[in-house]
């Protein structure tokens, strides 16, 4: 191949949403009208993960990075790039304090990451199977066919240390090792890719961006633990991820890696997949199995665990994408490597989808036992708008927060569980000031009692009665009893709910208490929200010296309760406010008062 | 004689049914193709899938009700999903859906009177870096603030 330049666009559902398809055929007619197609290739690739700038454009071998794309800008990038060998300055990524223009590896949001799962994503094409061969793909299943008896799999897994990343951080080569020992006729795998978690979207990105990976390792379990089926439990929200895998088993089929007789071998595997509908509950694993036997999605009492009796009864693996997405290149970079990675008890990396408020929200993948500050400031690049710092809120809907004081806790399993938080699949959300814990961790019970699937019976009326409580204390109503209360029911959930969903939900209540108790206090002793955020404890009053009467606020006003006399102070009709706080948004002179 | 006609499954379904018939689990895919067919899941078709499976209508409408992707409504013409994950709920995605009740006189999970819009609140649909973020008929909005709102609704009510 004698492509002199390569043209990689983010081809992520962040980018795509921006029209990163249309800058992708923009790009590719340029190059065929200015006759460049022999010496320039134009690829789409996984998600780049510095989301908060897309639609992103690199180009190759200069390592350009041109960022916020539109596809009127595909003329010039061929034109003046290309052509002209000048890089199209306007576009290209400066640093915030810098005025230099960065190269792909200057960017502090690179720095500090290391990337073994999402080595590929945003380097290769994900529709073309070739390009994720050029880079070892397959290698590591060739090896476990030709070269590796199964129990020296297990043993590799083993001694490489790695941990599922769906959440709870179990030993993989020890659920490989359970179903491989286990009786059954039929023996399967399946991948949890039910990314149910609000704000995180790891397992998208790596499915988006690096499928094959996912196929890879699924047979190598397979072949391991002796089943000729997998399943992958794909969410139906993610419509780009399923094409792509339905691509990429038809092109591992078609080049005889999945299927009959594996390379040659006597080895059959087949993938299938298998479209969730919107129920959190569905992560968990026994309840993810209920539903691709195509019932309710409700957990059953474990033991029996599924890897000995599962999916239709039979011994089965269950493992989340970022785990399988690890184990092709433990193989064949071998357990010694991947081991040096992270801390003594958590090996390798994590990815995590860092959101919220953020300025450099997007994908970062990690060496386990890096320090949060690291994440949040110099890869995230600290909070925008001048805000401060209040909390990282990890794991979810069954985790926790990490406080300012504790921002330089490296990040693993263990130091995570001791602050009362958990590594959960990735998601990791940044909160300010104006945020309100009460608020959060009402969003959140929101949406474990909604998802709650009724079978238990802590889960199903210890999360109703948790709500009413936060509902209360977030209207102003709350007494002081209620601390006490929502601990006692907190314990009972976490000890006596059936599955995870129910016996972490209490976590977020758990966690801000231990951490804001405070704030939860100002609710309920002095009606007070200190964010600003709880709209029935906030009203808005126009402070009568600042006014000038420009009369904005009142064109603002959605409910039109703001009135006065063109420059004369205004007034706001407190009966009629519905607090959206859309006056105190717009006002120019500090006139409005949120109280 | 009443002049509707008698519901019947189309074609396209039908095949993906006797492709299905014989898998294990296959309740909920097939359920997957009749929505996207009707953008819903009408109760005849729901009838005719009981007797077609040989299933209870009751297991049909257990799976149905069950998860929060199966409609049982007919959705508005242009679907607006707004984003509720953590990441949009605290960059304003509260505001977009008290803006749309502005602007369209819907709350969540309601059509509009002239069957143009429907408003539902999803789950993290996993643009996390955009929040906050609104779909209509699939296609994807970020970083929405409430003064875009009209214009995309000006947009897809035109075409």
């Amino acid at each position: 191949m004698g492509f002199q330049h390569y043209i990689l666009v983010c081809g992520g559902t962040g980018c795509e949403s921006n029209k990163a398809d249309e800058i992708f055929r923009h790009l590719i007619r340029e190059v065929e009208e200015q006759k460049l197609d022999e010496k320039v290739q134009v690829v789409k690739t996984g998600c780049f993960g510095f989301c908060a700038q897309g639609p992103i454009v690199k180009i190759l071998p200069e390592e350009s990075f041109y960022v916020n794309v539109v596809p009127d800008d595909a003329q010039e990038l061929v034109t003046e790039h290309i052509v002209k060998g000048r890089p199209v300055e306007r576009l290209l990524y400066r640093e915030a304090d810098s005025k230099k223009h960065a190269r792909v590896d200057d960017i502090s949001f690179y720095q500090k990451q290391f990337r073994i799962v999402l080595r590929n994503c945003g380097f290769i094409n994900p529709e073309e199977i070739s390009e994720y061969i050029a880079r070892d793909g397959y290698a590591a299943l060739e090896k476990v066919l030709f070269e590796m008896a199964p129990e020296q799999v297990i043993d590799e897994l083993k001694s490489s240390g790695l941990r599922g990343r769906g959440g709870a951080g179990y030993p993989t080569w020890m659920k490989w090792n359970f179903t491989r020992g286990a009786e059954g006729e039929r023996k399967y795998v399946v991948c949890n890719a039910d990314e149910g978690d609000p704000g995180a979207y790891m397992d998208r990105s790596i499915l988006e961006g690096d499928p094959h990976s996912v196929l890879e390792a699924m047979a190598i379990c397979g072949r391991t633990i002796g089943a000729d089926k997998g399943y992958i439990y794909i969410r139906a929200e993610y419509p780009l991820a399923i094409g792509r895998l339905e691509r990429a088993i038809a092109q591992a089929k078609e080049y005889g890696l999945l299927g009959e007789g594996i390379l040659g071998s006597d080895f059959s595997f087949d993938v299938e997949l298998r479209l969730g509908a919107g129920a959190f509950v569905c992560g968990e694993e026994t309840a993810l199995l209920a539903s691709i036997e195509g019932e309710r999605g409700m957990p059953r009492p474990r033991p029996p665990f599924p890897s000995v009796k599962g999916l239709w009864g039979m011994p089965t693996v269950i493992n989340n994408v970022e785990t399988f997405a690890n184990i092709p290149v433990i193989l064949v970079r071998g357990a010694e490597w991947f081991g040096r990675i992270g801390t003594e008890e958590s090996k390798g990396t994590k990815v995590f989808a860092l959101t919220g408020k953020i300025k450099n929200s997007g994908l970062v993948e990690v060496p386990m036992g890096t320090p949060l500050r690291d994440i949040v400031y110099n890869i995230g690049g600290g909070i925008p708008d001048g805000k401060q710092f209040k909390a990282v809120q990890t794991g979810g809907p069954s985790g926790g927060v990490i406080t300012a004081e504790h921002l330089d806790t490296p990040i693993d399993y263990e130091h995570l569980q001791e602050l009362g938080s958990i590594m959960g699949s990735g998601g990791m959300i940044v909160m300010d000031e104006t945020d309100c814990m009460v608020d959060v961790t009402k969003f959140y019970l929101d949406f474990t009692v909604e998802e709650s699937c009724g079978k238990c019976a802590p889960c199903r009326v210890g999360g109703r009665k948790l709500h009413n409580i936060l509902t209360r204390i977030s209207k102003g109503q709350g007494v002081p009893e209620d601390i006490d209360k929502m601990r006692r029911i907190g314990r009972a959930m976490t000890k006596a709910s059936l599955c995870g969903l129910g016996q972490t939900a209490p976590n977020p209540i758990l966690s801000t208490l231990r951490f804001f108790q405070a704030e939860y206090d100002a609710h309920i002793n002095d009606s007070l929200c200190p964010a600003g955020k709880c709209k029935d404890l906030v009203h808005f009053e126009i402070i009568t010296e600042n006014c000038i009467g420009c009369g904005l606020c009142a064109r603002r006003c959605p409910v039109l309760c703001i009135s006065g006399e063109r420059r004369q102070p205004h007034e706001i009709d407190q009966e009629r406010c519905i607090k959206c706080g859309e006056c105190f948004a717009v006002c120019k002179f500090n006139a409005v008062l949120r109280a | 004689m009443p002049a509707t006609a008698e519901p019947t499954l189309s074609k396209d379904v039908l095949d993906f049914i006797n492709e299905w018939r014989d898998e294990p689990g296959n309740l909920i895919m097939i359920l997957h193709r009749v929505q996207q067919e009707y953008g819903f899941v009408p109760r005849e078709i729901s009838l005719l899938l009981a007797k077609e499976l040989d299933v209870p209508l009751a297991r049909i409408y257990g799976v149905i009700t069950f998860y929060h992707f199966f409609k049982l409504e007919k959705p508005g013409r242009n679907q607006i999903s707004v984003c509720m994950g953590t990441a949009c709920y605290l960059r304003g995605g509260e505001d977009l859906i008290q803006e749309l009740e502005n602007l369209l006189g819907i709350g969540v999970n309601a059509v509009t009177d002239d069957g143009e819009f429907s408003v539902e609140a999803v789950r993290c649909v996993g643009c996390c870096g955009l929040a906050p973020v609104l779909t209509v008929n699939g296609e994807v909005y970020g970083k929405v603030t409430k003064a875009q709102l009209p214009d995309i609704l000006a947009k897809h009510r035109d075409e």
